[in-house]
């Protein structure tokens, strides 16, 4: 029996002409990556267990985004602590204030990551480079400390689902529809330990931003890691950007899959996840009566440019109804500057949105656009837990940017339809 | 190694997000985070647990971030262990690495009841309801998982490995 592509990234990496599902292997990595609230943690356990250097001060990548700037005294400390070990090891992937975005709009732009790699990160969201057709997946703190001093993890091989996608997408729906659709499908934990493998002509018709988007809420499902095979995309995405020379794995004709899943994009409508789990999907036209307070565009799963140029598309002209508070996150400091050049920020003002540097932010409730008791947000993030983006009795609703925005204009749930 | 407690009786899918919700998460420390611990669910947890209590849940506990923070935490109040019908993989990793005992058992966690009196041979993967006299058995770790399990945690365990290496 051959292997998924997810297996075949972990048996180059451990050295082993083979793995199946299920065995424990120990890999190579090829970056280890942290943030302003885990690396902390890490830093503390690196420390306590006596190691003294990082594996390679060029695979591990340090981002500080989930307070910053600074969003309180402690905050502050938790980035100073990130910052002085960046600075004693030399980390060459450090991404302080100005030059940060949210890790996982970063590391790919940044071409940090890239096809073939072996990738763990301090981040349940690290599945997101899936899309470059590398096997990545999040982990813990001390994981993140053990792979910063050996640069290495161990894994168990996860046996995985097959996602074959045909059709293309409407033009009012995107990635954050797909993924939504499918969690809604196969349950919060449908593909726990698993992999999500996505193929057919439906995958090859994603644009990169969909499939980041897509590969980011894998975790959502429970999944090891979301994965998209690498093809001229993807090629064309790497070029000129990526630092280390992609790696083109693909699955065998006869891999085992525990299952194959089919998806018609064309099928797929404007979808939301309501309170309180991202399992709990409905079509975003059976929620015109959802009132909402808040809107929420940005996050590791929404804040690309893509995402940017929906809400323009949608908001430009146009006056965001009184009463809702529409908050734009331009995922890294790149986005932002091309939100500007292109003028798309000042249309989001002319439509009364406020616009932020790159933040985490609002998104696990950290700052940003934090919601009281009884209030309702519609976001363009990933999880919409209890008290996930403030009071324990505030409610959030997922969504793609196109359905955001269209709601942003009305205050209730309302799906884009093309003029 | 075992532990005997009372039991704090939780749902399916309970996310990090309330085991330590995000807006505590400016400080590493777990002390002050453990004040903090279930309170978006379950307001009394922090007061009522006592060292050696036990957690019981549903499908997939700890789904949601990576925060290694969640474990920790319900390891800092005292808890002595979570049983649970599954576990996110995140979670299940990062209470080995830290060394929080977990144990998955879908008869156990259907069965036993909120403030039952619990004990839990964690050799065996006995689990004993003293409220109700029955025993269940969980499953055993992967002897990798063993490993590490007795070194103390992941790090101790590659410091062990580096010096006998």
């Amino acid at each position: 029996m051959g292997m998924t592509m997810t297996q075949k990234i972990l048996a180059a990496h451990a050295g082993l002409d083979k793995v199946a599902a299920g065995q424990l292997i120990s890999a190579r990595l090829d970056i280890v990556l942290g943030n302003d609230i885990t690396t902390p943690v890490a830093v503390n356990e690196f420390k306590k267990a006596g190691f003294e250097k990082v594996f390679d001060k060029d695979r591990v990548a340090i981002v500080l985004d989930h307070f910053v700037p600074n969003k309180d005294i402690k905050a502050a400390e938790q980035s100073k602590t990130c910052r002085e070990f960046a600075c004693s090891h030399c980390v060459s992937h450090f991404y302080d204030v100005g030059r940060m975005g949210i890790e996982h709009a970063l590391l790919p732009e940044q071409g940090v990551v890239t096809a073939g790699d072996c990738i763990i990160g301090a981040d349940s969201h690290t599945c997101t480079y899936g899309a470059l057709g590398a096997f990545s997946t999040g982990v813990g703190s001390t994981d993140m400390a053990a792979g910063m001093a050996t640069g290495m993890a161990w894994f168990k091989v996860p046996s995985a689902i097959r996602f074959d996608l045909t059709g293309r997408l409407p033009a009012n729906c995107s990635g954050k529809d797909v993924i939504l659709t499918i969690i809604g499908m196969i349950g919060v934990d449908g593909a726990l330990y698993k992999s999500m493998e996505f193929t057919g002509d439906g995958a090859h018709s994603l644009s990169m931003d969909d499939r980041l988007c897509i590969c980011n809420m894998a975790i959502e499902a429970g999944a090891k890691n979301g994965i998209f095979p690498v093809d001229d995309v993807t090629m064309a995405y790497l070029a000129g950007r990526s630092e280390g020379t992609p790696v083109v794995f693909q699955a065998d004709s006869d891999a085992e899959y525990e299952k194959t899943i089919h998806i018609d994009l064309s099928k797929i409508v404007p979808t939301i996840a309501c309170p309180h789990l991202p399992e709990n999907t409905h079509p975003a036209s059976a929620l015109h009566h959802i009132k909402v307070d808040q809107v929420v565009i940005g996050s590791c799963t929404n804040g690309r440019l893509e995402d940017m140029k929906a809400a323009y598309n949608i908001l430009k002209g146009k006056k965001i109804t009184d009463g809702i508070r529409c908050i734009i996150i331009p995922g890294t400091m790149q986005i932002l500057r091309e939100c500007v050049e292109r003028g798309w920020y000042t249309a989001f003002i002319d439509a009364g949105a406020v616009v932020s540097t790159p933040t985490c932010g609002p998104c696990l409730g950290g700052y940003m656009g934090i919601l009281a008791a009884g209030e309702r947000c519609i976001a363009t993030t990933n999880r919409n837990f209890v008290g996930r983006m403030g009071h324990v009795d505030s409610e959030v609703y997922l969504a793609s940017p196109h359905t955001a925005a269209a709601s942003a204009l009305t205050g209730f749930i309302t799906e884009y339809k093309e003029a | 190694m075992n532990t005997q407690g009372k039991v704090f009786k939780y749902p399916d899918n309970v996310d990090t997000d309330v085991i330590i919700p995000a807006r505590y998460l400016n400080t590493p420390d777990a002390r002050e985070l453990a004040l903090h611990c279930m309170e978006d669910i379950d307001t009394e947890f922090v007061k009522a647990v006592k060292p050696g209590d036990v957690m019981v849940a549903g499908w997939n506990f700890g789904c949601g971030s990576s925060r290694e923070h969640a474990p920790l935490v319900i390891k800092t109040c005292g808890t002595g262990c979570v049983i649970a019908k599954s576990f996110a993989r995140i979670f299940y990793r990062n209470a080995i690495n830290i060394g929080l005992p977990i144990l998955e058992c879908e008869e156990a966690a259907e069965e036993i009841s909120a403030n039952d009196e619990v004990k839990v041979d964690f050799n065996t993967g006995t689990i004993t309801d003293l409220t109700t006299g029955k025993t269940y058995q969980a499953q055993p770790f992967p002897p990798f998982i063993q490993n590490i399990i007795k070194a103390g945690g992941l790090l101790k365990s590659l410091k062990e490995g580096e010096n006998n290496g």
